[in-house]
């Protein structure tokens, strides 16, 4: 059970936000809906504990996520904007290698399995185009059923139809199965979403 | 606990203002004082004549920028576990009166060199020390100053300082041992003391001390004035 | 967590492998740096001998410095610092892993190449092996301070400059004792005690620069 209570977020000078709060069970699947620059990104890199919110706190099964520091994150898969895969490896060895950081077991054939899900090309990431970078970064949620919190910034960007319905399907899987998700997305996804919050309000 | 009631920028700025012009006139009266006494009141060296007069501003300078560098750290340190913001402002607002008191300490150390051993600049271990104090103060202020968010700025500071504060031991003796190695010449301190030439020379320092406060609120009022909407 | 972090020390070793002009590229500077100073204060073998292991000591904290960027920036930019943030291990010794792994690749090679240079120099062979200590000591704790310095200035303008500036005085300690070290046995007098110094500030940096370390990446992320 992840709570926020009495978020406030100040980026550059400015308050994107005060007083939010939320909570996130199991089987949940919130939307974060806002226009650019409302905050969207801030209020989930606060929720994963990269960003300190200016007041307020957020609590995992009750204890401050500040406090667990890595007890934490170990329930926590983020995906932020970035691919946060390197060039010079191949899609294969990103994921076994993020998978391992995150403390998520993995065998070759299951990293493989994924892989081929999302149509990843074999090969250096260098090669590939964004699309296909986007892909290779999302081959990680199906290697993610056993982390309770998906935190994901913008998924879908980038993604053709037949990566976007997947994300979808591994995005509702899981929330049927107990997971967590938040999410942001310019695109009219098409989950079912349970909550909505709205920051520019 | 009325110390967390003055925490609060707004609260400490006036205060800073009564405080700044209180210790600015300390500081004058002092510093007349204390020059009077270094200049025309004690005596003259047995060693060295009327140059060695230029301690009683080398002297409390070096002191001064060693003390704020500690005081420094102390407030970075206690933004950095506390996360109050008025600690790292007043952190920020020390460093360039710091900086400017090496500075100080390594010019009249300087000009003492010229008559005591005919060049202006000696590796002695303390003028070499106070050179790379006024490197860490320029790093601290160097960095501050690239970073555009100040709540980053002032807690990679923080990191730094304390970093700094650290490492300043180690570098002090290190510099010492690295002296005695190469067998450069040393600044003498003669062994004993004149008493009036140390009363001179304490003045000095409290006028240096009353200084840097004064310096320093008036530079942590500007902070405020810059990032608070007062 | 050292599964974690024999990962980290992999990845970052396969990553420089297959980036190898850029590893080459700092050692190369090192060597360059070093044939400088003949050049600029005369090739009198003396004077050469006499300054040789400062001349190395200096090329090698020029050299790590160009090196230190390397440490962060590039997970940084492409995202997989985050990551690295948010794992399962602490952060502390998700850092202390990518400090080793950069020791590995830009510290450890000056240590088999400072003899060639002891050649050009002329300084008695009875000498690199306390050389070779003294670098083999003092470059983790190069890696060490300048690990802090860089994490602290992640993705800023100021950038290789403002890192060089921020470090130089923190290293001056290990220059010292280092230089210090091959001076005193070059002198017969047997640097020891040096190495011993070295060797202390190498443990203490490795028991407490992690966590600068650390809280310094955080503070740059945010």
């Amino acid at each position: 059970m992840l709570e926020a209570t009495g978020l406030e977020c100040q980026r550059g000078g400015r308050v994107l936000f005060r007083a939010l709060s939320l909570a996130l069970a199991p089987g949940d699947v919130l939307r974060l809906a806002g226009a650019n620059g409302s905050g969207k990104t801030s209020l989930l890199r606060i929720l994963c504990g990269l960003l300190e919110p200016a007041a307020g706190e957020v609590t995992w099964q009750g204890l401050s996520i500040a406090s667990l520091r890595e007890e934490y994150s170990k329930n926590v898969l983020y995906l932020g904007h970035a691919a946060a895969v390197k060039e010079d490896l191949t899609a294969a060895e990103n994921l076994r290698i993020s998978t391992r950081i995150a403390g998520v077991s993995t065998t070759g054939k299951s990293i493989l399995e994924a892989l081929d899900r999302y149509g990843v090309p074999k090969g250096l990431v260098r090669r590939m185009s964004q699309g296909q970078r986007r892909r290779a970064a999302l081959a990680r949620l199906a290697l993610s059923a056993s982390v309770p919190v998906w935190l994901l910034d913008e998924p879908f960007t980038a993604l053709d139809k037949s990566a976007s319905a997947l994300t979808e399907e591994l995005v509702a899987a899981h929330a049927k199965a107990g997971g967590m998700v938040a999410y942001t997305t310019h695109h009219a996804a098409n989950i079912s979403d349970r909550k909505v919050i709205q920051l520019d309000a | 606990m009325k110390l967390f009631w003055y925490s609060s920028p707004q609260t400490f700025y006036p205060l800073a203002g009564t405080l700044a012009k209180w210790t600015g006139a300390l500081a004058v009266v002092l510093m007349v004082v204390g020059l009077t006494i270094g200049f025309f009141v004690a005596p003259t060296d047995a060693q060295q004549g009327e140059a060695y007069r230029i301690i009683y501003i080398h002297v409390p300078a070096a002191w001064m920028s060693m003390f704020i560098y500690v005081v420094m750290a102390f407030w970075a340190g206690a933004g950095l576990a506390f996360n109050t913001r008025l600690s790292a402002m007043m952190a920020r607002a020390l460093a360039p009166t710091g900086a400017l008191m090496t500075f100080i300490a390594l010019w009249t150390g300087s000009l003492w060199g010229k008559p005591t051993w005919g060049t202006y600049w000696v590796w002695d271990a303390r003028l070499t020390s106070e050179l790379i104090l006024l490197f860490l103060y320029l790093g601290f202020m160097a960095l501050q100053a690239s970073i555009d968010d100040p709540r980053r700025a002032d807690r990679a500071g923080a990191v730094l300082a304390l970093v700094g504060v650290v490492n300043i031991p180690i570098i002090y003796y290190s510099v010492q041992w690295w002296n005695t190695l190469h067998q450069g010449a040393t600044i003498k301190r003669s062994s004993s003391i004149e008493s009036t030439m140390l009363t001179g020379m304490l003045v000095m320092v409290l006028a240096f001390w009353m200084y840097s406060i004064a310096a320093s609120l008036v530079r942590v009022r500007c902070i405020i004035r810059e990032r608070e909407a007062l | 967590m050292l599964e974690t972090a024999r990962c980290i020390v992999h990845r970052d070793l396969l990553l420089a492998l297959r980036r190898r002009s850029d590893v080459a590229i700092a050692l190369l500077f090192f060597v360059i740096v070093a044939s400088l100073f003949p050049l600029g204060i005369g090739a009198e073998p003396n004077l050469l001998r006499a300054i040789a292991p400062g001349v190395i000591w200096v090329a090698a904290l020029l050299s790590s410095i160009l090196s230190l960027h390397r440490v962060f920036e590039a997970d940084h930019a492409d995202g997989t610092l985050e990551q690295m943030l948010l794992g399962a291990a602490p952060l502390g010794v998700t850092v202390a892993a990518k400090t080793l792994a950069h020791w590995l690749v830009s510290g450890l090679p000056l240590v088999a190449i400072a003899p060639l240079i002891a050649l050009q120099y002329d300084l008695d062979a009875a000498l690199y092996g306390i050389l070779a200590l003294s670098l083999l000591l003092g470059t983790p704790v190069l890696s060490l301070i300048g690990a802090v310095a860089a994490a602290l200035t992640l993705g800023l303008r100021g950038g290789g400059v403002l890192l060089a500036l921020l470090v130089l005085p923190l290293y001056v300690p290990v220059l010292i004792m280092g230089a210090g070290a091959v001076e005193m046995a070059a002198a017969g007098l047997g640097g020891q005690g040096q190495l011993l110094l070295l060797a202390a500030l190498l443990v203490v940096a490795m028991a407490f620069a992690p966590w600068a370390i650390a809280a310094a990446l955080r503070i740059s992320s945010e």
